[in-house]
């Protein structure tokens, strides 16, 4: 499988990484060759073989539905570049 | 052309846990902002999320209210997107293994018949923050208090045919998540919302036609106009020779209209993946049964035993079984005594319209069970009409005291007494001579006014029936 400078620009777009035409096509041929490798696993027989979705054989554990976190907004808010009465400030989303 | 409508729901369901889904901060409305969002629901470097037990449990109660298959093994995955709501970069969300699948939920119809509704799915996922984007300038402001709270996404099959057969399920669904306590159901609060997908297509026709999504749809009555104006708007645009673009749309109650949400950039690649800080949730066979022997009885059979065994109709069984807390004061009142056809007209008269006045909720009636099944025990021996029954209980919803001590302190017991009411009677009828001559001339409608009359000197506290049989004798000279 290979994928094309245009699908790389595309993945970029999509996890907001900046990345030039030139690079695009480096990450096009690396990741074309990390596809090809990978690949390799298509001759694996997996009949009969559930599909693992965690490398660790176990279940997740649960926790008791408890609040057991204090307030601590203005530890957090401390670091945040902008804050108003308590609410976080970005820049704006939408006009 | 004849159209065919086709509406599938996606219904976003808050679980009324305390603690968030994968954190322990607290999840109760209305807390000043950021108060309640830990760095768990900050998403800063380093945390990792903890499955909140009381989510698994609710979202399986809820997958056998609905008879669907609880998946052994389910997995959370990622769902990628940028939103500053959203600070990890992807909620957390379950996709290819969801919790619950394959369910139904049977919805009655205005004809009163039933028609089973298939549910798709349900899947846990974390709610996303809160975007403030006025009052702060240039500057969006950003809440995180409702990041991480629990949600459960149920997912209709595309099986309802118009906007009633929508709101019907909807009802359906919003009465069965409060009757198993996994959702407060306040639809202002946002605990409750409804996106539709919603198309048309020519009567007959198999395949379905493009569909558009409404979204974040909060109150039973927008659910049905925002898909009224959206068919209407469909059938218009493809008979007039343009055609559907598959889109998401936003109703506006104060213009009675949707139109289309600002298209987020590629927002349909989502790029799930599992969530490798997650393990597979497992739900074994013995949790499932030591919760399902937890169930409360469920709406339907609640409403079928309640027609059965009190002998009401499918309508009055219907309405007390509409709520859990209604149902169970119901039951109380008929367990201290009240007769089960007096109890229901109260319950569905004037105790609803007395809730409604004065705007409290059942837990908060003035008057409980017992206090109700005393004042019915006065209407059933006799001791006063149903007339001032209504007068009795209005002092007692306004605190004076229970039924026997205001009848008795108001002097409102019924005069069974036939001398008093025979010498009331011919007080009444001395003072209308005109009256009694129309009357004996053959005027029957007369009676009325000569019943009128002698209730008003009593001040209604004759009993009316025997009021009208010696009245009707007096009257022929008897």
């Amino acid at each position: 499988m290979s994928l094309t400078s245009e699908e790389v620009r595309r993945i970029a777009q999509l996890a907001r990484l900046a990345v030039d035409d030139r690079e695009a096509e480096g990450f096009a041929a690396a990741l074309s060759d990390i596809f090809d490798f990978v690949e390799a696993l298509d001759g694996a027989d997996i009949e009969g073989v559930a599909p693992m979705a965690h490398p660790l054989d176990a279940e997740q554990r649960l926790r008791p539905d408890q609040v057991t976190e204090p307030d601590q907004r203005d530890l957090f808010q401390g670091i945040a570049p902008a804050v108003e009465g308590g609410v976080y400030l970005v820049p704006r989303v939408i006009e | 052309m004849e159209w065919e409508t086709v509406i599938g729901l996606e219904i976003h369901t808050q679980l009324n846990t305390v603690s968030k889904i994968f954190s322990g901060a607290a999840t109760a409305y209305g807390a000043e902002p950021n108060r309640q969002a830990c760095a768990v629901d900050l998403g800063l470097p380093g945390v990792l999320p903890v499955l909140n037990e009381a989510v698994v449990r609710k979202a399986v109660m809820l997958g056998l209210a609905l008879e669907a298959e609880i998946a052994p093994r389910s997995v959370f995955a990622r769902k990628n997107y940028f939103y500053p709501d959203l600070p990890k970069g992807y909620q957390i969300s379950q996709y290819e293994l969801p919790i619950v699948a394959r369910g139904h939920l049977d919805i009655e119809l205005e004809d009163g018949g039933r028609k089973r509704i298939g549910v798709t799915r349900a899947h846990l996922e974390e709610d996303a923050g809160k975007s403030v984007h006025e009052g702060f300038g240039t500057m969006t402001g950003i809440d995180l208090n409702r990041a991480g709270t629990p949600l459960v996404e149920i997912v209709s099959e595309p099986e309802l045919r118009s906007a009633r057969e929508a709101v019907a399920y909807m009802k359906k669904l919003h009465a069965l998540v409060r009757y198993l306590d996994i959702c407060d159901g306040n639809m202002q609060e946002g605990s409750f919302r409804c996106d539709a997908n919603v198309s048309i297509r020519p009567v007959g026709q198999t395949s379905f036609g493009t569909r558009t999504e409404i979204k974040n749809l909060n109150s039973f009555r927008f659910v049905e106009r925002a898909i009224n104006f959206e068919v209407a708007r469909q059938i218009d645009l493809i008979e007039s020779g343009g055609s559907v673009v598959q889109e998401t749309r936003l109703y506006d109650p104060d213009r009675d209209e949707t139109r289309p949400m600002r298209s987020k950039e590629e927002a349909n690649d989502y790029r799930y993946f599992p969530d490798p800080d997650l393990l597979p949730v497992a739900v074994h066979a013995e949790a499932i049964e030591a919760i399902r022997a937890e169930m409360p009885e469920l709406p339907d059979a609640k409403r079928e035993r309640f027609a059965r065994d009190y002998a009401l109709s499918a309508r009055d069984a219907g309405a007390l079984t509409a709520t859990r807390e209604l149902a169970d004061y119901y039951e109380a009142l008929v367990a201290a005594g009240g007769t089960p056809k007096l109890a229901a007209n109260w319950l569905m008269g004037d105790f609803t319209a007395a809730l409604n006045r004065s705007e409290l909720e059942m837990a908060q009636s003035p008057v409980a069970p017992a206090a109700l099944a005393q004042l019915l025990a006065r209407i059933q021996d006799e001791t006063i009409s149903g007339k001032i029954g209504k007068e009795v209980f209005d002092a007692m919803w306004a605190g004076e005291g229970d039924a026997d001590a205001i009848i008795a302190a108001r002097g409102l017991k019924q005069i069974t007494d036939t001398g008093a009411i025979d010498r009331i009677i011919d007080e009444v009828i001395a003072a209308n001579p005109s009256q009694l001559e129309q009357y004996r001339a053959g005027k029957d409608k007369l009676l009325g006014f000569f019943v009128g009359q002698v209730m008003k000197k009593t001040q209604g506290k004759a009993n009316p029936a025997q009021v009208n049989e010696r009245l009707r004798a007096r009257l022929r000279g008897d």
